[in-house]
């Protein structure tokens, strides 16, 4: 559905966008990682057609964006950042010129104006002035605008920049309900967001990919081996002994004394896999008589993938240099 | 043609909407009336004088009265059109809505087009509303009305001619006020360029001639139609809508 072969974008000396290549395909929801001036928005404006790379190729719905602009931007519904809008205009009038721009015909145009401000929920602001928008509404707008037509695939520059909480889990659960309909693209800086909504991640930074694929195998991956929390009642040097026997545990490290129950503390684990060696080193703490009060599983936040991943690139960069 | 059309209604709007059109539109019609009134009374003096004085030479209200008013509603144009067209594609660059209209699947000649076609409607609507005067005089005396029409439709493709060279400087540029004085500036010199012809050698006087917007639209006050000056205007309208495309276009490139 999409596709990004080797794209590169130079400004002059400065490359934005370096030998960037990944896929998606129908129906997936991507999330588009990086830190600022990664070379998101660069991307995603090479998709949608409004500046060509510099070298290789972007297909849409099987269209280059050079070759053939229109059949690719016709299968493309973007919002970019800041969602400029014409601000002297209604919001009902301005979804109509878009529905026209976009080739519509009249009464396609009004029909979609009316389904796009329902599904974003703005019907009641249909005949304000955008200018006279909260930050959100105007959003909303954007948002409108790429639905309209119906396009297959939407790109998103961080879509919810401006919303409030409530409104994010709103327009999240409607990004959410795009899966296995459309194409989706979205940038943000807001992990938890992607690990919402998403189904894909690509990490990118300093143009350059650094991570691509589904993201349970992103967080696993990175990881290297698992690690347990457990909250266990006993003594410390006992309690240290008997779980450095159980197999598949490779480190113990008290981690500290429980605020809340007398004789209590936190272990950390460094295990080589999830699932038995948790269901092991339980078995063996019942066994022995001790009390077992918590048992967690610590998996690497997307945070920390995220992190690892961005400056490690960046330190080998520097190596390199 | 459906992305032509929205773009030429959302143009309209836009001007029509915020005050710039109406600003525009009282300004000239105060000049315009002004010019008029002094007109008027000058030929209504003049013809007394010439009652009193048969020596004195025939008038004829195209040649004393209506070809001085229609130069000099020439003149205005071409300080209004570059206020009109100036924020044509400059406000789109600078505010950022230039990219999502280009994230449609539309052509850039249906954008050009578009807003071309829209600032020419309201330099139209301009030049139209000095009909009134136009009708108060025909009130008072039998009007020429073939040389009158033959002046207007000059007029128009002069409009035109501003409005697609000011278009092209708008896409140049992000910035209106740069738009709107590389509209002007050009615009006086080839519309003055003509008056140097007889200071020069001759070869060079005819080539200022013929690139001066003056000397190509003299003719049409006197109510003439002359083919050269109406490819003259087809062509400098063409050229520069042409240039807004290639601009436009270029820009994408560079960005």
């Amino acid at each position: 559905m999409i596709e990004v072969r080797e794209l590169t974008k130079r400004f002059g000396a400065t490359v934005a966008v370096d030998r960037l290549s990944f896929s998606l395909d129908q129906g997936e929801i991507l999330g588009f990682l990086g830190p600022n001036g990664a070379g998101k928005t660069t991307t995603m404006r090479i998709l949608t057609g409004f500046f060509p790379p510099s070298s290789g190729q972007a297909l849409v719905n099987g269209h280059d964006v050079v070759e053939e602009p229109k059949a690719a931007r016709r299968a493309v519904g973007y919002m970019p950042e800041n969602v400029p809008l014409y601000s002297e205009m209604r919001v009902e009038e301005y979804l109509r010129f878009v529905g026209g721009a976009k080739g519509l015909d009249r009464g396609l145009a009004k029909k979609e104006t009316g389904r796009v401000m329902e599904a974003v929920g703005i019907s009641k602001r249909a005949h304000q002035l955008i200018k006279q928008l909260s930050k959100g509404y105007r959003q909303r707008v954007g948002l409108a605008q790429a639905l309209l037509g119906d396009p297959p695939v939407l790109i998103l520059d961080e879509p919810t920049i401006g919303f409030d909480p409530g409104q994010i889990v709103e327009i999240r659960s409607l990004i959410k309900g795009f899966a296995g309909t459309k194409t989706v693209i979205l940038s943000s800086h807001i992990l938890p967001e992607v690990a919402a909504t998403c189904s894909q991640v690509v990490i990118i930074t300093q143009g350059r990919l650094v991570a691509e694929g589904p993201i349970e195998l992103l967080r696993a991956g990175r990881q290297g081996g698992a690690s347990l929390k457990v909250l266990l009642q006993g003594p410390q040097e006992a309690l240290t002994r008997l779980l450095q026997e159980v197999p598949g545990v490779e480190g113990v490290a008290c981690t500290g004394t429980s605020p809340h129950l007398e004789g209590a503390c936190y272990f950390t684990l460094e295990t080589e896999a999830h699932g038995q060696v948790a269901a092991r080193v339980a078995q063996a703490v019942v066994a022995a008589g001790h009390g077992l009060m918590e048992l967690s599983p610590v998996s690497a936040s997307l945070e920390e993938v995220f992190m690892q991943l961005t400056t490690e690139e960046h330190a080998s960069g520097e190596e390199a240099a | 043609m459906r992305a032509f059309l929205a773009i030429y209604r959302r143009e309209m709007a836009a001007y029509f909407h915020s005050p710039v059109a109406y600003v525009v539109l009282v300004a000239f019609l105060l000049l315009t009336g002004y010019f008029f009134y002094a007109g008027v009374s000058f030929y209504t003096l003049a013809s007394l004088q010439v009652m009193q004085n048969p020596m004195m030479m025939e008038l004829n209200l195209q040649d004393h009265l209506l070809a001085g008013l229609i130069s000099n509603v020439s003149v205005i144009l071409l300080f209004a059109a570059p206020l009109l067209t100036m924020r044509l594609l400059a406000e789109e660059r600078k505010s950022g809505t230039l990219e999502l209209l280009l994230s449609y699947p539309l052509s850039d000649l249906s954008v050009v087009m578009g807003k071309f076609f829209a600032a020419w409607s309201v330099l139209t609507i301009m030049v139209a509303a000095t009909w009134v005067q136009i009708f108060l005089l025909a009130f008072m005396t039998p009007l020429p009305w073939v040389p009158l029409a033959v002046s207007y439709g000059g007029l128009l493709l002069m409009a035109g001619a501003f409005v697609a060279f000011g278009l092209w400087t708008s896409s140049l540029t992000e910035n209106q006020i740069v738009a709107a004085f590389a509209g002007f500036l050009p615009l006086i010199i080839l519309w003055a360029v003509g008056w140097a012809a007889p200071l020069v050698k001759p070869a060079l006087g005819e080539l200022l001639k013929g690139l001066s917007l003056g000397t190509h639209f003299q003719g049409f006050p006197k109510g003439l139609v002359d083919t050269a000056d109406l490819v003259y205007f087809v062509l400098f309208i063409g050229l520069f809508l042409f240039l807004s495309i290639r601009t436009l276009e270029a820009k994408r490139w560079k960005a």
